[in-house]
């Protein structure tokens, strides 16, 4: 062998204004590896992978295949070396149909006609070697996530990529969906192709990963073998400091009822009922954990809470007053605070400032405004506040735009604005999805202190893990319907599990 | 910083426009030297003309700034014209019924154009809000109707005295215009308006960056869901946006009607509606850039008339001029890609 990797990246340094993303970090793909590329959010992974795929230029280093120094100016000339990205965020026209995505840009034709049924086979063979299980005319519209992940990875192969680069693919995927991912990039291996992998979850890494390139604030750690290094040791790298996976919380005896759902019944976007007579109790200074697959009545609770959605039937009681027909902005103001699962979407105003972002909830108060003028140094003061007490790493701290924050970033504003509010109840939801371990341990013990204060906090989330460490009690909801709750300390996955299924029997407490 | 960018971006597309301007004037067979001397001192030679620079600048600021008021809360206001028009017809209305004191006589005309243009873009703001109905689509509609409600109102109440198609003229006392300015500027028809546009320009530049109602505008143009999240009431966000965009056309249309012409003519929309578009374009949707184009554009429909007089150059010119810079303003993203391009190359050299 006339090379020892496939892709060298040599002391790559990238600057952007404020900040150096990358600095002289180096990544070596062995042909036939599963690498991954790990790092926490804003530590620079995206930059790398970026200028790899010719989005960005380096300011410094190389960038060698095959022993042989190549400059990749843009995308298509990385997709002309083999390399291929799979977004974080899909890049799919979603009326058009697998093929005609795949094909997208490189159609083969006949005479002018567009060779859809020879591609449309060409597709189908690809799929079958591979194992993907991708059929070639459906719309992009009618199939699921992880079937849109799969034509992003089929529209690699079909352009003959050797390097894949999968940027958090398991972000959006179900334990499923992972599950078979995992096989899929295993099929890719074995017919040679090389993947990096970027993520930070680190049971992914150690379930399928080779080797491992650890950055940090943009600088460069390490490489490890993956089968001589613990998920501890993996982490501590990552983050800098020891990392505990299990989030210490005394027993604490609840209070008075804070939020009382009396036999609830929501609608969902199609207009059937998506949660069915709830009834549940949230006491000061506990955590209760709605555990479920999802799609099976979160949405519908969490939005009739906090008043998107009007009850369909049956009422919502907080701190004793009956809140089932108060606007959004009335439960805000006594005392609902919610972190909501789409950050982009009902989390943020990512046009606006950091600052603008941190008083969306108060900006009407005093002291932010009075008689509708805005009081721009008592502004600056709250935001400067939450900004240091919540960590929250910007260019330009609390004037930069919010759209510029790594995703971590955005949420732990979120995180902050809603926790330095300093109200009763608490809603979480998925509240550290996309995060990596450090600042998710940081978002759990925050949940944690709310509790300790006497806070009661609602946390709603798809990862099974995260809800048997935090919670003190586990609401099975299953199909819109209350399955059971049991004490988070006397239950297991097995059986919260089962109750997410929707069986009820073995139920405690 | 983000001003001065826009700033230089709208200094760019001026001057690439009156650059393409001279190539047609040389087509024209003309010197662009004289061409353009002619065109600015046209606007600008002597303290009259400079008064109807400023006079014909004025309902410019008001549809440029409705425009540009919508755009910023996340509207498109298309009917700057048809609000203009209504605003104008409310106030030839009033101005022609009462016979008050001009000093209460004017400020009625003033708050009646802008009731008039508030009603008119208030409808397709709760068409979006309750139905969801795109208001480019009403707000086009919506111009008609102020167009067929003038054609049919002028004639039946307020016909003129020699012409079908007019309206009586407004007395003095009904007017904007008033003899010290007038005579300050050597009879130009520059009147009260240019004060009630700057001043418009403060309000609006304040309600923009430092009222919590600004603050809620923008915050739902820029993303619905977050702000319906956050408690603020979308449906009425958007009513009231397009209802204040209406009331800037309105008061564009008194200061019009009742300042610069003193009847309303029926049939004709006002272009003023349309060059809204442009002026808020050039002007980046900050007011103190509109203001900045309104003059700019006013200066160019002045001079015009006097480079035509003066050399062989076809007036028109001077409206392909302003389309140019159009072009160039909203393609101003191009230029600014060229722009970073260039600087990183020079940079990269270091």
């Amino acid at each position: 062998m006339e090379y020892e990797y496939v892709v060298e990246m040599l002391k790559i340094r990238k600057e952007f204004p404020g900040i150096v993303a990358c600095d002289d970090i180096t990544l070596q793909l062995q042909k036939g590896e599963i690498h991954a590329l790990l790092g926490e959010n804003g530590a620079g992974k995206s930059t790398l992978m970026s200028i790899l795929f010719g989005l960005y230029q380096p300011d410094n280093g190389t960038i060698r295949m095959k022993g042989k120094e190549v400059s990749v100016a843009n995308p298509n000339a990385a997709n002309d070396l083999g390399i291929g990205m799979v977004h974080q965020h899909f890049k799919l026209v979603h009326n058009f149909t697998v093929t005609e995505n795949i094909i997208l840009g490189i159609e083969t034709t006949k005479g002018l006609v567009i060779d859809i049924r020879s591609s449309a086979e060409r597709i189908r063979e690809l799929s079958k070697k591979y194992g993907l299980k991708v059929d070639p005319s459906a719309k992009i519209a009618d199939i699921s996530v992880g079937m849109q992940q799969r034509v992003e990875i089929l529209k690699m192969l079909y352009r003959n990529a050797d390097i894949l680069i999968f940027d958090e693919p398991t972000a959006v995927l179900t334990p499923q969906e992972i599950q078979e991912l995992m096989n899929i990039m295993k099929n890719l291996v074995a017919e040679g192709k090389s993947i990096i992998l970027i993520t930070h979850k680190l049971k992914e890494i150690k379930a399928i990963a080779d080797r491992c390139t650890v950055i940090r604030r943009g600088k460069y750690i390490d490489s490890v073998y993956v089968k001589e290094t613990s998920e501890e040791k993996l982490a501590e790298m990552m983050v800098g400091r020891n990392v505990s996976f299990t989030t210490e919380k005394e027993d604490k005896e609840p209070g008075e009822v804070v939020l009382r759902l009396e036999n609830l019944s929501v609608r969902n976007t199609q207009g059937v009922l998506g949660l069915k007579d709830f009834s549940l109790e949230l006491r000061r200074g506990e955590i209760v954990g709605v555990a479920g697959v999802d799609g099976n009545g979160q949405e519908e609770l969490v939005q009739s809470i906090i008043g998107l959605k009007r009850a369909q039937a049956g009422k919502i009681i907080f701190n004793g007053a009956d809140i089932t027909n108060h606007s959004i902005r009335q439960r805000i103001g006594k005392g609902v605070a919610h972190i909501p699962a789409d950050r982009h979407k009902h989390g943020l105003i990512l046009d606006y400032t950091v600052r603008e972002n941190l008083i969306l909830m108060v900006y009407h108060q005093e002291p932010f405004s009075q008689r509708g003028i805005l009081n721009k140094e008592q502004i600056h003061q709250y935001a400067e506040q939450i900004v240091e007490q919540f960590d929250v790493r910007a260019g330009q701290g609390a004037a930069s735009s919010t759209r510029s924050l790594s995703g971590g970033n955005q949420q732990k504003a979120i995180v902050g604005r809603e926790i330095f509010r300093d109200v009763d109840l608490l809603i979480a939801v998925q509240p550290t999805r996309g995060l990596d371990v450090g600042a998710i341990e940081y978002i759990h013990e925050q949940l944690v202190e709310q509790r300790n204060k006497g806070k009661a906090v609602l946390l709603i989330s798809l990862e099974l893990d995260e809800i048997l460490d935090v919670s003190d009690r586990i609401a099975a909801i299953n199909n819109g319907e209350l399955v059971g709750i049991v004490q988070a300390n006397q239950t297991n996955e097995n059986e919260v599990g089962l109750m997410m299924a929707g069986v009820k029997e073995g139920v405690s407490a | 910083m983000k001003i001065n960018k826009d700033l230089i971006l709208a200094i760019v597309a001026v001057i690439l426009g009156l650059m393409a301007g001279s190539l047609l004037m040389l087509v024209a067979k003309s010197s662009p030297v004289d061409g353009y001397l002619y065109l600015f001192q046209g606007g600008l030679m002597n303290i009259e003309r400079i008064g109807n620079t400023l006079a014909t600048a004025t309902p410019l600021i008001l549809t440029g700034l409705s425009v540009a008021f919508a755009f910023r809360t996340g509207l498109f206001n298309i009917g700057a014209a048809g609000q203009m028009l209504i605003g104008g017809l409310c106030a030839t209305a009033i101005g022609l019924t009462y016979a008050w004191p001009k000093p209460m006589l004017v400020p009625m005309m003033v708050g009646a154009a802008a009731l008039g243009g508030g009603l008119w873009a208030a409808v397709p703001g709760w068409l979006k809000a309750r139905f969801n109905v795109h208001e480019v689509v009403s707000t086009i509609m919506m111009n008609w109707i102020a167009y067929w409600t003038v054609y049919y109102t002028v004639p039946a109440y307020f016909k003129g005295s020699f012409m079908e198609t007019e309206s009586q003229r407004l007395s003095q006392y009904a007017s904007l215009k008033v003899q010290w300015l007038t005579d300050l500027f050597n009879d130009s028809y520059i009147n009260l308006g240019i004060f009630i546009a700057i001043i418009i320009v403060i309000l609006i530049a304040f309600v923009l960056t430092r009222t919590t109602l600004g603050y809620e505008l923008k915050a739902v143009g820029f993303n619905r869901h977050a702000s319906e999240a956050a408690g603020i009431d979308v449906n009425r966000s958007i009513i009231i946006s397009m209802t204040i965009a209406g009331m800037l056309a309105g008061l564009a249309g008194v200061t019009f009607y009742a300042g610069y012409a003193s009847n309303i003519q029926i049939g004709i929309l006002p272009s003023q509606g349309f060059d809204g578009i442009a002026v808020s374009l050039l002007g980046a949707n900050s007011p103190w850039g509109v203001l900045g184009a309104a003059v700019f554009f006013g200066l160019l429909h002045t001079g015009k008339g006097f480079m035509n007089a003066m050399t062989s150059i076809p007036p028109e010119i001077a409206d392909t001029i302003i389309a140019t810079i159009i072009y160039f303003s909203a393609t101003s993203i191009l230029m600014q890609r060229l722009w970073d391009k260039l600087r990183k190359k020079i940079g990269g050299a270091k």
